[in-house]
């Protein structure tokens, strides 16, 4: 500060309060309650960083959301650090840590900013031109643009922070606490609503509450002043929730928004610990009412991207609100009046204006009348031309305009500058009305797109509207608001409001230069290096939609989303192409308005909550039996038990064994189950299953297969007649949740008719099935009064038996070939009846299997899984199921389109076994069948489904789908890998056992 | 996300509902009569308009029911809510 930069300013800025912190490894000094920038700019630093394509220096241009250049890297730590935080919007706090981005080496001597002095090679659609060939070269490009392109750099660590969510419901809502929102705010709790206020910023007030003129007067008091006592009244009410440094993300339909609340940036990194870094709230609201305000313009000529020119609003807001001086050598370049606010700032705080430069040819309004009687030089029809100084300006050149405005005349006028504060008007933040789908217009007159149309309750006031003096501000927004929520008086109905009022207009959108266009450097988006030279040069080559503009130039693509630069380019593009703004329309406005950081979107979702799974009720013992597990839809599944060290392969192949040999355990509570009731029951599988189900007898089980209506396979499971009209039906572990809404849609749609009723049970039951030759044995240990003989309980039955006090479902049923039963409990008793079963078969080793094993059993003796040897295309034809398909059914779901013209060609896909020669040789699941690899294209005939070794054969098996499978039985077809070509044999489907007696045990 | 008010529960979020595409398209009580033409129209031809569409939804992650709504597909403004069996409005 050895520049007398620091204004005396006890308002909003604590000067008891000293923070230090680190900026490019040196240590500055700011005080509490100013941002990253105006601590910077306390200390005589502009210099921020480089811009993208030239690397020309930048520096802090603005006091907002809109910065373009001041994009610093915070903190230094793998996990913590968080790139592209806006120097504008950080708060400071004691030991925060930033560095520039974006130069290599460093900020002051950066190697790419030698891109400045090559830039005639580089204009729009540059990268666009030269990295797309040869394509090999990419690899150079990619490197170099990477090391001098990038935008800060992401975490390489977890982010240890917790965020969090919150849904919201109001009636009102409010975005913007700037005068035109506190006053709707007041006005509808006033009406007894429930109003939730957002403010991006820690004060409410907005542009109002650090305003400092004598103009303006509301009720006769100064402006300020008046609106202080507003908030303190609005804080005190209890209808209306305040919520600050919270900004709208994102505004979608049905007035449903988005808003990131930040709570632990602005303190200290020691004191965070254990505090939620940001919220998001999830907002619905009956009414919306924006108040976002409206951003200043910069004025596009040539050299107007050095350090030290900023936003004249900005300027202003350093000195009002920071007591921050920007230079000591200050110009004001406008177009408008309103920076003739900031000349008066400058001059209250002592500040030194050399002179202001306006492209008006004069003014005669209170606040211009005003500066003109402090003396203050006024160079009326003047533009800058040039400006000087390579990492901060110290010169500016002007001349004075032509008549229309396109050209400069006369001689030019050298002036020391080292700060020059530009307006070039103002633009409404229109971009949350756009996210919400309303429409613009535009307005000729100030030269703004305003929000015209919208389907949603919803209401732009203030400057957002395109309202920019005060008095229009006060007064519509009280009009406007009372008018939308149905209000007849408000207590602002005799408000009175003295204001400066502006009576010339004029406005250039590319101010003309002593030199050629080509010999300039206008820049449009200071970020993306975009010049209005580029948008010339892309309209030259054809690009003619707006949209296609800003993509080709990168105009509005940086991480400000164009916030400064959309309306010259537009303006640009109308001018240059003679049309007016209006028809161009605007390039889309996408959320977030303000990027948001990754952990705020996932919120609590993270690690173990990312995602809800189930767990079966045995899951703990699978846990202690060190079993690993597969995700089938969101359950957790046993997938194989290893033992000492196995490989899968190895644990699968032993647990198989043991299945075959002796006996096996699988928990099979995953599957889907469905209770149907109804006198229609039977009537209701008959129509959704492919197979007869009316002779059905009480205590017996049917497999069924289920089609989907184009007459593809779309589910399968055994359903057992419990009673009368009482089924239970199963499903696949996946499909079970998907089955039971097709169930319910045609009863409720197609069939509201018939008596049934569904009820999904998967979670009820806890299933364990126990498999193998002793199975019976097993069984029989455990339920001794049971007669497990065949003629009492044969395959395909049920019976229902008491164990103490539990009552069990047993289904003879086997999905592996072998004598099998599935003992179905209450889930609470799940882990109890495994137990038991494990207990009982010890003597008979009975071994624990998977979903691994359950699935090499199976295909040992054909039987499909749906999702894997079917994919949505395979009727039950071409799985050679013919046999399950009822004839004698007039209707079942799919059955017209098994008779289709496509689902009887005789060319289809269908499901056919492989044996590889080599028989140790196993093939990949989803490896390509073909006949002959040497003829190209290589005609592709099917792929591999399944396909494992089977220890019982002791050779490798695979389930296909073929084309023309079932004519090719016997035919010898390849396999082509990566490193080799596999020969295989097509076969029958069924492995082993092919006459179903191990059934039987 | 907009907002459905489901005939038997009343408004909810749409993230408890499930869209079932275009409504009123009713299984053939004959699908056997159907030739292939005929049959592949119930089958897959679906309008997909700019504008108010009839559409089937159900209250998935709630009673289950399904239900009609008009639609306007430009802005997602629901016109109308009524219930399966009911006669499409005119709007
Ligand atoms: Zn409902």
């Amino acid at each position: 500060m050895s520049k007398n930069l620091r204004i005396n300013n006890k308002q909003f800025v604590d000067e008891t309060r000293k923070l230090s912190f680190i900026f490019n490894g040196k240590k500055l000094y700011g005080y509490k309650g100013d941002t990253l920038a105006s601590a910077l700019l306390s200390n005589d630093i502009h210099l921020v960083g480089r811009s993208f394509k030239y690397h020309r220096p930048r520096g802090i241009m603005t006091s907002g959301s809109e910065e373009p250049n001041a994009i610093l890297q915070i903190g230094n730590d793998d996990a913590l650090t968080d790139p592209n935080v806006r120097a504008t919007e950080i708060e400071l706090y004691d030991g925060l840590i930033c560095n520039s981005q974006n130069c290599w080496p460093s900020v002051k001597f950066d190697i790419g900013g030698i891109n400045n002095f090559l830039s005639p090679l580089l204009p729009a659609g540059f990268y666009y031109k030269t990295f797309m060939w040869p394509a090999s070269f990419w690899e150079k490009y990619e490197y170099f643009i990477r090391k001098s392109a990038g935008l800060g750099k992401s975490p390489t660590k977890q982010d240890p922070d917790m965020y969090d969510h919150r849904y919201m419901h109001c009636d009102i809502l409010i975005v913007g606490g700037g005068v035109s929102g506190l006053i709707a705010a007041k006005i509808a709790s006033d009406d007894n609503k429930k109003v939730l206020l957002l403010e991006d910023k820690e004060l409410l007030g907005g542009s109002l509450i650090y305003d400092d003129n004598d103009i303006s007067k509301i009720d006769n008091q100064k402006s300020s002043e008046w609106l202080k006592k507003l908030i303190e009244n609005i804080k005190n009410d209890k209808n209306i929730i305040i919520k600050t440094r919270t900004s709208l993300a994102a505004y979608h339909n049905y007035n449903f928004l988005l808003a990131r609340q930040n709570l632990t940036d602005h303190l200290s990194v020691n004191d965070r610990n254990n505090k939620i870094r940001q919220r998001l709230y999830k907002i619905r609201a009956k009414k919306v009412i924006i108040s976002t305000g409206a951003i200043e313009r910069p004025q596009v000529f040539h050299n107007n991207d050095r350090p030290g020119i900023m936003l004249a609003s900005a300027v202003k807001k350093y000195i009002d609100y920071y007591g921050v001086r920007c230079g000591l050598e200050n110009v004001i370049f406008t177009n408008n009046d309103s920076a003739y606010e900031t000349a008066l700032s400058l001059h209250k705080s002592g500040t030194k204006l050399n002179a202001i430069i306006d492209i008006r040819n004069n003014s005669s309004s209170e606040i211009v009348n005003k500066v003109k009687s402090l003396g203050i030089q006024i160079y009326w029809n003047h533009t800058v031309v040039n400006t000087k100084g390579y990492k901060r300006i110290n010169k500016i050149i002007i001349m004075k305009l032509n008549d229309k405005g396109n050209d400069v005349v006369g001689k030019k006028i050298e002036l020391n500058c080292d700060c020059l504060a530009i307006s070039g008007g103002w633009t409404p933040m229109v971009h949350l009305f756009t996210q919400s789908g309303g429409k613009l217009k535009f307005d000729n007159k100030d030269n703004i797109f305003v929000p015209d149309k919208t389907n949603l309750n919803q209401l732009s006031i203030g400057s957002t509207k395109g309202d920019f003096e005060l008095d229009d501000v006060l007064k519509n927004s009280i009009k406007d608001t009372k008018k939308f929520l149905q209000i007849e008086n408000s207590n602002f109905d005799k408000i009175d409001v003295k204001c400066s009022k502006e009576k010339e207009k004029k406005n250039i959108w590319l101010l003309p230069s002593d030199k050629p266009l080509s010999k300039t450097k206008p820049f449009l988006d200071y970020q993306n290096d975009s010049t209005a030279k580029d948008i010339k040069l892309a309209l030259r080559e054809g690009f003619k939609s707006i949209e296609h503009v800003k993509r080709y130039t990168t105009t509005g693509m940086g991480t400000d989303q164009g916030k400064l630069a959309n309306m010259h380019a537009l303006g640009i593009v109308a001018d240059t192409t003679n049309t007016n703004m209006g028809e161009l329309g605007t390039t889309t406005f996408r959320p977030p308005y303000t990027p948001l950081t990754f952990g705020t979107i996932v919120g609590r979702n993270v690690g173990q909550f990312f995602d809800i799974f189930r767990k079966t009720p045995m899951h703990d013992w699978h846990v202690n039996n060190n079993a690993k597990f597969e995700n089938v839809g969101q359950w957790k599944r046993a997938w194989y038990y290893p033992k000492d060290g196995e490989s899968m392969h190895d644990a699968v192949q032993r647990e198989s064994k043991a299945a075959r040999e002796s006996s096996g355990i699988l928990d099979a509570s995953t599957l889907g189950k469905i209770d149907i009731q109804g006198t229609d029951a039977n009537e209701f599988l008959n129509r959704v299953y492919t197979n007869a189900w009316s002779k059905l007898q009480i205590g017996k089980c049917r497999y069924g297969l289920m089609l989907n209506e184009d007459g593809m396979v779309y589910d399968d499971g055994v359903t057992t007649k419990l009673g009368e009209n009482h089924y239970l039906m199963t499903t696949t572990t996946g499909g079970a949740a998907n089955v039971m809404s097709k169930l319910e849609d045609y009863l409720q749609t197609e069939w509201p008719e018939l008596d049934v009723f569904l009820t999904s049970v998967t979670d009820h039951y806890a299933t364990a099935s126990v498999c193998g030759p002793n199975a019976k044995k097993i069984i029989n240990k455990i339920f001794k009064d049971l007669d497990l003989s065949d003629e009492s309980f044969p395959h395909m039955s049920f019976k229902e038996v008491r164990l103490g006090n539990i009552n069990c479902r047993i289904m003879r049923i086997s999905f592996t070939g072998e004598l099998s039963y599935e003992i179905n409990v209450e889930a609470s008793y799940g882990k109890y009846i495994w137990e038991k079963c494990i207990e009982a078969g010890k003597e008979f080793n009975i071994t624990p299997y998977g979903t691994e094993t359950m699935h090499l059993l199976r295909a040992e003796k054909g039987f499909i899984i749906v999702g894997q040897d079917t994919d949505g295309t395979m009727t039950p034809v071409d799985l050679q199921m013919d046999w399950i398909i009822s004839k004698r059914k007039y209707d079942f779901i799919g059955k017209r389109s098994l008779y289709r013209s496509d689902t009887i060609r005789e060319d289809r896909k269908q499901l056919v076994g492989l044996l590889t020669d080599d028989p140790n040789e196993i093939l990949e699941e989803g490896a390509q069948i073909v006949k002959d690899e040497n003829k190209k294209p290589v005609n592709m005939l099917g792929h591999v489904t399944s396909s494992y070794f089977s220890p019982t054969l002791k050779k490798s098996i695979a389930l296909a789908v073929l084309k023309e499978g079932k004519k090719l039985k016997g035919q010898k077809l390849l396999v082509p890998m990566i490193d080799k070509t596999i020969k295989v044999t097509v076969s029958d489907t069924v492995f082993l056992d092919k006459e179903n007696e191990r059934i039987n045990g | 996300m907009f907002l459905i008010n489901c005939p038997y529960c009343g408004e909810r979020d749409q993230s408890e509902f499930v869209s079932g595409g275009e409504a009123h398209i009713a299984r053939p009580k004959q699908p056997t009569e159907l030739n292939d033409d005929q049959w592949a129209e119930y089958l897959f031809m679906r309008k997909n308009i700019k504008g108010i569409q009839f559409e089937r939804w159900n209250h998935a992650h709630g009673c289950r029911k399904w239900f009609n709504v008009a639609r306007d597909t430009s802005n997602d403004k629901i016109e109308k809510i009524y219930k399966m069996g009911e006669q499409p409005p005119k709007l």
